[in-house]
């Protein structure tokens, strides 16, 4: 009888190996499908209008000119904002808001159409600055522990210092949107989803009228969400309503611009800082005072102080900016690399207030450090671990310590925590008489290579190479599974496919049992063979056992109940990780090089370990954009984000990167852990060591992210010259 | 093209538009377009050889097939494949010639897409990733690629793998600066950087493309 446990690392052949993930053949070749790529039958193109101004009314809609353009088959306006203004919702709240949409036959007419729509507005004062406190409003939200005044008061050093993270975007390659069609009454879209089973929900149905047991989902191939493609958006009820008006598939992506400005922000973070410490470097207390935007709602970044959680005096006040800016969506681990530029930046600059090595200074504190179990000893083994892999002791310099030559050198450290416990999925296996293996579930592949792990996960469970496992995924229709967030994909699909796949193989060794002269609790899986555990000559192959299905196949479904899969010990949650960059910095011209960045991560029990590295190094390449060039630029007097393109909103290029090196935590203390997920983890930590290994080069911190040139001479010059 | 860059969307200086200039004027015969505009398509094309400013037939070679279709003239490359021939491994992400996702081969040297009117390409021939191999018959990049993980979401992969194949065909024996100098022109979100210089390297070392 096979268990559901993990199996022991000598009986894994297929979980936790270096496997090419399933799909690359057909991205490499441009064979895969994405929802952009749908083109269907007599589509048309839809093209949205959105609002020039940041806070306005919408007095007047008039798309009739715009229909009258060639090719132009639908209109749609948002009928919501005009003549009403119930609780500020009639009112327009951001540039980019979108107004009317008009499809056409080809996108080229739909693009001309638009500018011929008609919008009389009625423009309002706009608010778009989001780092002066005195705009914040509304009451802060306040948290203490132990006594911050007194332990300040007591400390032998008290550094203070500000700290600021701004709002970035997605900017995901595929932009939001979908295909819609409308046919016989049911509804089908094409949606670029981060959460293909819960995409058809209330709010689609209730603006199409379409009942939620008729829309079908698919999404084979999206271009990356990062946590800003849960839902269906004003998109994707908009192309639907003009997909029901005029009985046409319709095609409705967001331009780039707008992608930008209106589809995902993450939320800002400035702060002032206090740290008192003891002369031995021991922490005492840390008092933050935190601001920023998160558009019109939202919240404040507040995981403070971070990771160093055990703190024994600690506070946090948080003042709420509101912008007429485009809506906050989760951002890839939302708040964590903020807060930890905010902490470790503060923890860094208090190990240079007590001329104290980076690196002892957090080994020092350890103790008040929270996230995986035994948090002060993992945390310790990864960062010692981190500094042989950078050469912390070769090259290690105390900051402000001097160094020839217009280009300086440094080292910073950053630690961070992520929980990543499996969500809800369900998964149903499928073992047919002539030995084929398939798996149906209703989750998504990011990019994280969810279809890779499912079949090794089946593959292991049944005895077979991961090929011989067929993977169908992206469809509404198949068993549900929960959307892919805060890594959470990884420990659910983990989970409801190795239950689904061991329920069939317990079913498959019953029927073969009599053919082996055994009970089936005797048998197992090896190999491509069923065999009598404890004799494995008495075997049969994996297809001679299949044909004792008879002719009907087996099908069974694994479902993941994340509490329960817990105290089953097959997930858990809660992972550390540290990070150490080297960067260069050219103080005559401000520019930040960055030479080399370390990442050593655990997540539990590894599926697949190239995917896994692949995961980490995306998310340090992710942090590193974030840290040199990301930002959304608004305009005070405009209320419109100036930099809404792919040239001056700059992602990091091949050149940008530098080395990278990482080093997976596996084996023994790990791998009883169960599986934990990955996504966001690496992303935290690279902003925080870059920005600490700038202030270790130049001898100041450089308060503000991102650290553009302006930003390190203008620190450079407040300071009065170089260390 | 982009809402903004034209009109009702987010205004923004930094949308000076190269493109949307190009395809207001048609394809290097602004005059005579213009001039001409009140004409039907046919009309102005038998007459004169002007095409435009309607739709007209244009042939292009792509991927060693000549594939027929009908085009304005404002109609750029990417989206004459994506949008009229099904071709869809070329990407549209920037729309501006920043990102590289829209990369193909003309006559064997890398362009955007995006940037090029269809019109221009006739004559010439294009290969898109497609082009290059397929799942079952990858090229020495594609397979590369793979082989090292250096894709995650994808989306940027096929400019990813045009732009390589160029430049190993070009440059055999690139070096690492080399490969990154060729693989400037392109972006990725997901952060595949490391496997890409691995997959090039060695795609490089096997002969190229």
């Amino acid at each position: 009888m096979a268990k559901v446990d993990w199996p022991a690392a000598e009986k894994r052949s297929v979980i936790g190996k270096r496997i090419d993930r399933a799909d690359g053949a057909v991205k490499a070749t441009g064979a895969a499908k994405y929802s952009y790529d749908i083109n269907r039958p007599a589509m048309l193109w839809a093209k949205v209008v959105a609002s020039p101004h940041a806070y306005a009314e919408a007095v007047s809609i008039d798309t009739s000119a715009a229909e009258k353009m060639p090719g132009v088959k639908a209109a749609w306006k948002d009928e919501s904002l005009l003549g009403r203004d119930t609780n500020g919702d009639g009112k327009i709240k951001y540039a980019g808001q979108i107004l009317a949409a008009i499809a056409a036959e080809t996108e080229e007419q739909a693009t001309e159409a638009i500018h011929h729509v008609k919008i009389e507005y009625k423009v309002l004062e706009h608010q778009v600055r989001d780092n002066d406190v005195a705009l914040a409003k509304g009451d802060p939200n306040k948290r203490e522990k132990g006594n911050v005044e007194e332990a300040l008061t007591k400390a032998e050093v008290v550094h203070t210092g500000n700290y600021g993270v701004p709002v970035i975007t997605h900017c995901c390659l595929e932009p939001h949107g979908q295909v819609t069609e409308f046919r016989d009454g049911e509804l089908f879209v094409w949606p670029s989803t981060q959460n293909v089973s819960g995409y058809a929900d209330r709010s689609l149905a209730h603006a199409t009228c379409v009942p939620q047991n008729k829309i079908h989902v698919d999404c084979q191939y999206m271009g990356a969400g990062f946590g800003s493609k849960f839902g269906v958006d004003k998109w994707g009820t908009i192309g639907a309503t003009l997909s029901k008006q005029t009985g046409r598939a319709v095609k409705l992506m967001l331009d780039r611009d707008l992608e930008l400005a209106i589809a995902g922000n993450r939320p800002s973070a400035f702060s002032t800082i206090k740290v008192g410490a003891m002369k031995d470097g021991t922490m005492t207390a840390m008092d933050c005072e935190i601001w920023g935007t998160a558009g019109m709602g939202g919240r404040v970044p507040d995981v403070m102080p971070y990771v160093f959680t055990g703190l024994p005096n600690h506070r946090y006040v948080t003042k709420r900016i509101p912008t007429h800016r485009g809506s906050q969506r989760a951002w890839r681990a939302p708040n964590h690399p903020q807060n930890c530029v905010l902490t470790m930046g503060a923890l860094s600059d208090t190990a240079a207030a007590l001329k104290m090595d980076e690196l002892e200074f957090f080994l020092k504190n350890l103790q008040f450090a929270a996230g995986p179990p035994n948090a002060a000893e993992v945390y310790r083994e990864e960062l010692q671990k981190a500094a042989e892999l950078i050469g912390w002791k070769q090259k290690s310099r105390l900051r402000g310590a001097p160094q020839p030559g217009p280009v300086k050198r440094g080292l910073g450290i950053a630690l961070h925590t992520w929980g990543g416990r499996g969500h809800d999925s369900q998964c149903d296996v499928t073992i047919h008489p002539d030995g084929s293996v398939e798996a149906k579930m209703g989750t998504q592949d990011l990019g994280v290579g969810t279809r890779t792990c499912i079949a090794q996960v089946i593959a292991e469970t049944l005895g077979l190479p991961h090929t011989a496992v067929k993977v169908a995924i992206g469809r509404n229709d198949y068993p549900r599974s929960g959307a892919s967030g805060g890594s959470t994909t990884i420990g659910g699909i983990s989970v409801s496919s190795r239950k689904a796949a061991t329920d069939a193989l317990n079913e498959l060794l019953a029927k073969a049992a009599p053919r082996l002269g055994a009970g089936a609790e005797a048998l197992e899986a090896w190999d491509g063979s069923i065999q009598v555990a404890t004799d494995p000559a008495k075997k049969l192959s994996w297809k001679e056992a299949c044909a004792a299905l008879g002719v009907n196949s087996v099908t069974k479904r694994g479902i993941c109940v994340p509490a329960d899969a817990v105290t089953a010990g097959l997930i858990s949650a809660q992972v550390g990780g540290v990070q150490i960059a080297e960067v260069s910095v050219d103080v005559e011209t401000g520019v930040v090089t960055l030479n080399e960045l370390v990442a050593v991560q655990d997540c539990g029990l590894i599926v697949n370990l190239k995917l896994a590295e692949s995961q980490v190094f995306g998310g340090m390449i992710m942090g590193i954009t974030s840290a040199l060039y990301e930002e959304a630029v608004y305009d005070a007097a405009t209320g419109t984000m100036l930099n809404a393109d792919m040239e001056f909103y700059r992602l990091a290029g091949i050149k940008d990167v530098g080395k990278l090196t990482v080093h997976m935590m596996t084996g023994k203390g790990y791998d009883e852990r169960g599986v934990i997920g990955l996504g966001e983890p690496p992303v935290i930590g690279p902003a925080a060591a870059i920005a600490n290994a700038v202030a270790n080069a130049i001898g100041v911190r450089v308060p503000n992210l991102p650290l553009t040139p302006d930003r390190v001479l203008a620190a450079l010059t407040q300071k009065g010259g170089v260390a | 093209m982009s809402a903004s860059k034209d009109s009702p969307g987010v205004s923004s200086p930094a949308s000076v538009s190269r493109r949307g200039f190009l395809k207001g004027i048609g394809v290097g015969t602004a005059a005579t377009g213009l001039l001409t505009a009140a004409r039907s398509a046919e009309a102005a094309e038998s007459e004169s050889g002007v095409r435009g400013p309607g739709e007209f037939s244009l042939t292009l070679q792509v991927n060693g097939q000549a594939r027929q279709l009908k085009v304005e003239p404002r109609v750029t490359l990417l989206d004459a494949l994506r949008n009229r021939l099904d071709i869809t491994g070329p990407k549209k992400v920037c729309d501006r010639a920043t990102c590289g996702a829209c990369t193909v081969l003309l006559d064997g040297k890398p362009v955007y897409s995006c940037t090029m009117l269809a019109v221009e390409a006739e004559g010439k021939a294009i290969t898109t990733v497609e082009g290059l191999g397929t799942p079952e018959r990858m090229n020495a990049v594609q397979e590369a690629f793979v082989q090292h993980d250096a894709q995650q979401c994808g989306f940027c992969t096929p400019g990813f793998v045009t732009a390589a194949t160029a430049l190993v065909r070009k440059n055999p024996n690139a070096s690492v600066d080399q490969i990154c100098a060729g693989l400037g022109g392109n972006l990725c979100r997901c952060g595949t950087y490391a496997g890409m210089l691995l997959a090039v390297a060695d795609a490089a070392k096997k002969g190229g493309a």
